[in-house]
């Protein structure tokens, strides 16, 4: 597969465990201080995992997130 | 940070970071199995006088700085610049502090205390950058710039013809099975690139709503483009 159609086709693909922005944002904090505790976050929430992957402003909050905790 | 005791000595203990209990006569205390720090928070949240009103101060400050370094971290990401970059950083601050007041009971100690108080900070930053996009949008809603599509996914100008069977069948699912409403946050999305905070803002939706419409109209584009033989067949998907 070429790159430019590989794009395409992880764009396009979707992943059925994904929680969607709600329930991925309403539990934000207890992945990310899971994450900061070297827990296996997404193996904990593989649903948040999988939406965090597909969700670029979810991703970005939880980059913040991140961010914010580990640098403090 | 080393403590001054009231005998001028030097004290080597290290003040909690959520600030100290002595003499703070919590209103309700914390649940037994929070860290120290979120113990501290809460209780010091939770009481009045001096040490509620020194607590606040405290978390609004702390708060005020991740938000400039939360805009600051996305600032290239933002057409917003300048000044106005750090009034959303303190405005979020602002907000985020309301609200974690206001939810202060909700919190169920199932994560510290500072990173439940952050992801209010984060999320208002999230939500103001969106906004603050269409002071100077570099495009308009519903412009439908169908012709950038094939940059957007990186294609090489050399294989835009070979791209067109494809492009025709995206822009037919489009056009005939989706909704107007899917249709016009789909193009806004994909097509035109406006951000997905931004287009929410904008129509008055939660992220989570225009996610929804994107996502489904991903399944569907998929499962035309392998109908098509453009795509290999996505297989067992559900939801």
């Amino acid at each position: 597969m070429n790159d430019d159609l590989g794009r395409l086709e992880q764009f396009l693909r979707t992943d059925p465990r994904d929680v969607g922005c709600d329930e991925a944002m309403a539990v934000l904090h207890i992945y990310v201080d899971l994450v900061t505790a070297g827990e296996d976050a997404a193996a904990r929430y593989p649903g948040v995992a999988a939406h965090l992957l597909a969700c670029g402003p979810c991703s970005e909050d939880f980059a913040g997130l991140l961010s914010a905790v580990t640098n403090d | 940070m080393v403590l001054v005791g009231e005998d001028g000595f030097e004290s080597a203990e290290r003040a909690a970071p959520g600030g100290s209990l002595s003499g703070v006569d919590c209103a309700r205390p914390p649940a037994r199995d929070l860290d120290e720090e979120s113990s501290a928070w809460l209780c010091r949240l939770r009481t009045s006088g001096w040490e509620r009103q020194a607590a606040e101060r405290e978390l609004h400050a702390r708060l005020v700085r991740i938000a400039l370094a939360e805009v600051r971290r996305r600032s290239a990401r933002t057409p917003v610049v300048g000044p106005e970059l750090d009034d959303v950083a303190h405005q979020a601050a602002g907000d985020a502090m309301i609200a974690i007041l206001a939810k202060l009971g909700s919190f169920r100690g199932e994560s510290k205390f500072i990173t439940w108080a952050y992801r209010f900070v984060i999320l208002e930053v999230s939500g103001k950058l969106g906004r603050h996009y269409w002071r100077n949008p570099p495009v308009t809603l519903d412009a439908g710039q169908w012709e950038q599509l094939p940059d957007r996914f990186g294609v090489d100008p050399a294989r835009h013809v070979e791209w067109r069977g494809i492009l025709a069948e995206v822009r037919r699912v489009v056009d005939d099975e989706m909704t107007a409403h899917q249709r016009r946050v789909f193009v806004a999305v994909v097509v035109d690139g406006i951000p997905l905070d931004a287009l929410a803002a904008e129509m008055g939706l939660r992220r989570n709503a225009i996610y929804k419409v994107v996502f489904d109209a991903r399944r569907k584009i998929r499962r035309a483009l392998a109908a098509n033989g453009y795509l290999e067949d996505p297989g067992l998907e559900r939801r």
